[in-house]
């Protein structure tokens, strides 16, 4: 006690504890037992993050500098061939575009509907929980699962939405919904907004009922408009959850697969090629290891970059 | 003092009783690989044809595309075998994917199919085991189909034996072809005659359809388009499978016939999108009248079909078609490389190739064995069996990534040649022989 007490450091207010946490050889057993417990706590979870997280990503570093063939093996170091590699491909460029653009179409359709949802069904009225579990439900299915409906529904020789659109008098010819660059990217947006738009209103819904009522009687009673108090109060008030929704919909688009494997195969004319989907191909089509690890490598990075600038941009717009 | 030396004697039984524990699990281990003949990795393996018959349980994986046969055979094989051969059936698109990780493991099952056109990778990469001397021991050894035998030979050695054979022929629907008053029994003999009878059967109309192929699928392109360039007398790809030869005038031809197709409509609808999952699948809904199909779909499809089985001729005359299926043979890392050439040497004998392959119509891995009871029974067979002397099973080691990638050149070729205006042909030959020698 008499250690603990002589330490300036344990006079010091408790905003600032990391200087009251430094140990000393006076330390008591009692704070060493703390700090074994602590650490025999965060063990577990260092020891699953070593192991299933830096462990494979510093197997991923050495592969992206060697010549690492999926039959072979490792053959050694051949840095900085397979980066090379990996950005000559003539299908690098037309992916890195494909997917850039798909994130921005999923993102802004996703958002826009599932603030929308969650605006519709934000109060609760009869039926109102009826219609929140309608527009989760997409969202308990698997995305593969989802894909294969989907693929199943848009084919023109097995599936009946073709048809059925025929016999409507919408369409004279079958819709070849996977034909055509155009159709098969819209088709494929349309499946992830089906399935998503559900669960991102979840999130959005969250915000919005943690927004005081009082504020908005207030505006209301302020003689605000109905736009003046979405673009006023709802949306600013909303901007964690739109953060949250917005990290998600572009970190999940740009490392797109299931869906285009599963609807497109990158076709046709390799016009829905992702980048993922390039990884893919590298490792189990050309059987090329350390090219497919250079574009994970690759990809980290940018995500990395993503995912920085939107906190930096958020926490800006938090600030201002 | 007593205490110290507790601890240091238990430490000291620990390591004692952990080196023990390994030389005993090594010595087993190394009794069981004596035990086992070849051993692991086959090695030349033993010259016993029978292999052996001990009860040991075998792992097996094969691809969807051929999993009748597969299954038919290990559930024959398990019923009359101490052995048992427990089969995994995995998605074909996903197939080469798996093989190839689990070979970067060390994984590999006892025994793995593969298509035949991936074999020569495989092999190349010391996936299978030698089966040279097993093979030649075989009393039928050379009555074995030799397009499989000579795509699984790798510098004078042979790792795999035929497992299923499926070759490329044309169905035709009769019941459409009288409606459409063309001769039941006179399937087309060249491109010239396909391209008539297919007009004629879409001319019936009412969700009818010519023909269909699987236009975004550079599997389906390989098996049913080359066919007709090689009825033609030409060759696709060189010797050694580093350069295409897929801009040649019957290359050319053949290309305009389906472009023709195309534009034209005769082609039922989803064609342009069909990924090869699909594909076989139109065709016994009875409503097109002519198309190249696999030969082991024959035994499923519906009874009230009637069908003709025609070889696929080229644009000219001639005949001939791709002899697929899959080759089987055992992992290099096989522990049980006697008991997995037991279910081979069997699946090759004339029982199971008669009583299990024949009786579910597919085709027999013996030319020997072409004229058999079930055969003669059904003309349809006679006549896919006498083709396998006609085909031809294409050699390249980097067949997957140029012709099976959906995203590599072949299939641009395709496209370009029949949903395009056809100008790229050449072009995009180049890619493909850039691809091949990559």
């Amino acid at each position: 006690m008499q250690v603990k007490a002589a330490d300036p450091a344990a006079a010091e207010p408790r905003t600032r504890p990391e200087r009251r946490a430094r140990p000393s050889r006076a330390t008591p057993p009692r704070w060493r037992s703390r700090k074994a417990k602590g650490l025999a706590y965060a063990a577990p979870t260092a020891v699953f993050v070593a192991v299933f997280f830096l462990l494979p990503l510093l197997l991923v570093g050495q592969m992206s500098l060697s010549d690492w063939p999926l039959l072979a093996g490792d053959r050694g170091l051949n840095a900085p061939e397979n980066y090379a590699d990996a950005t000559d491909g003539t299908l690098f460029w037309p992916a890195v575009r494909f997917t850039l653009l798909y994130t921005v179409i999923v993102t802004v359709v996703l958002l826009g509907l599932a603030l929308g949802l969650a605006l519709l069904v934000q109060e609760s009225r009869p039926g109102t929980g009826f219609f929140r579990t309608v527009y989760f439900l997409p969202g308990a299915l698997g995305l593969a699962s989802a894909s294969l409906l989907f693929w199943g529904l848009y084919s023109p020789s097995t599936g009946p939405l073709s048809g059925i659109l025929e016999e409507l008098g919408l369409v004279d010819d079958p819709v070849s919904f996977l034909g055509t660059p155009t159709s098969a990217l819209l088709s494929t947006v349309f499946l992830i907004v089906w399935k998503f738009a559900g669960f991102y209103m979840l999130i959005l819904l969250v915000g919005l009922q943690r927004i005081p009522q009082d504020v908005f009687e207030a505006a209301r009673m302020d003689g605000a408009s109905r736009g003046q108090i979405f673009r006023s109060i709802t949306l600013p008030l909303l901007r964690p959850s739109l953060a949250l929704t917005l990290l998600l919909s572009v970190t999940g688009s740009l490392l797109a697969f299931d869906q285009f494997f599963i609807l497109t195969k990158g076709g046709p004319d390799n016009s829905t090629v992702t980048v993922v989907q390039l990884i893919y191909r590298e490792a189990f089509q050309r059987m090329d290891l350390g090219t497919a690890a250079a574009l994970s490598v690759i990809v980290l990075a940018v995500l990395l970059l993503f995912n920085a600038l939107q906190f930096r941009g958020l926490r800006r717009a938090d600030e201002s | 003092m007593g205490s110290t030396v507790g601890s240091h004697g238990r430490v000291r039984r620990l390591v004692t009783g952990a080196v023990a524990l390994l030389a005993s699990a090594s010595l087993a281990t190394a009794c069981g690989s004596g035990g086992g003949g070849s051993g692991g990795g086959g090695g030349s393996g033993t010259a016993d044809a029978d292999g052996v018959d001990d009860g040991a349980t075998l792992t097996m994986w094969t691809r969807a595309a051929t999993r009748p046969q597969s299954e038919a055979l290990v559930k024959a094989y398990n019923a009359s075998h101490k052995n048992k051969v427990e089969l995994t059936v995995v998605p074909t698109d996903d197939y080469q994917a798996k093989v190839g990780a689990a070979a970067g493991s060390k994984d590999l099952p006892d025994l793995f199919a593969s298509d035949v056109v991936f074999v020569p990778n495989y092999t190349s990469n010391g996936l299978f085991a030698d089966l040279t001397e097993r093979i030649d021991a075989l009393p039928f050894a050379k009555n074995l189909a030799q397009s499989h035998i000579k795509a699984g030979t790798y510098e004078d050695k042979k790792y795999v034996v035929p497992h299923t054979l499926d070759l490329s022929v044309l169905f035709y629907n009769k019941d459409l072809y009288r409606k459409a008053e063309l001769d039941p029994d006179k399937p087309p003999t060249s491109l010239s005659e396909w391209d008539r009878q297919a007009r004629a059967v879409d001319a019936l109309g009412g969700g009818v359809d010519g023909t269909f192929f699987g236009g975004n699928c550079g599997g389906c392109g390989v098996f049913t388009w080359w066919p007709s360039i090689w009825a033609a007398g030409d060759d696709v790809l060189n010797t050694d499978g580093t350069e295409a030869e897929l801009s040649s005038g019957t290359a050319k031809k053949v290309y305009d016939t389906y472009r023709g197709w195309v534009q034209d409509d005769i082609v039922a609808p989803g064609a342009r999108e069909e990924t090869g999952t699909t594909w076989t699948g139109v065709f016994p809904k009875g409503k097109v009248g002519v198309m190249p199909m696999p030969s082991t779909t024959l035994g499923l499809m519906p009874r009230n079909l009637d069908l003709g089985v025609a070889p696929i001729p080229g644009p000219d005359g001639g005949r001939s078609t791709f002899v697929g299926g899959d080759a089987l043979g055992i992992s290099a890392t096989s522990k049980s490389a006697d008991q997995a050439w037991n279910f081979l040497a069997w699946s090759l004998g004339d029982k199971a190739q008669v009583e299990v392959v024949a009786a579910h119509k597919d085709v027999v891995a013996r030319t020997d064995l072409a004229s058999n009871k079930y055969s003669k029974a059904d003309p349809r067979l006679v006549t896919i069996n006498e083709l396998v002397a006609d085909g031809r099973t294409p050699y390249a080691l980097k067949f997957g990534q140029t012709f099976n990638d959906p995203n590599g050149p072949w299939l641009k070729l395709m496209r370009d040649a029949v949903f395009g205006d056809g100008s790229s042909v050449d072009k995009d030959n180049e890619a493909v022989s850039a691809s091949l020698s990559d």
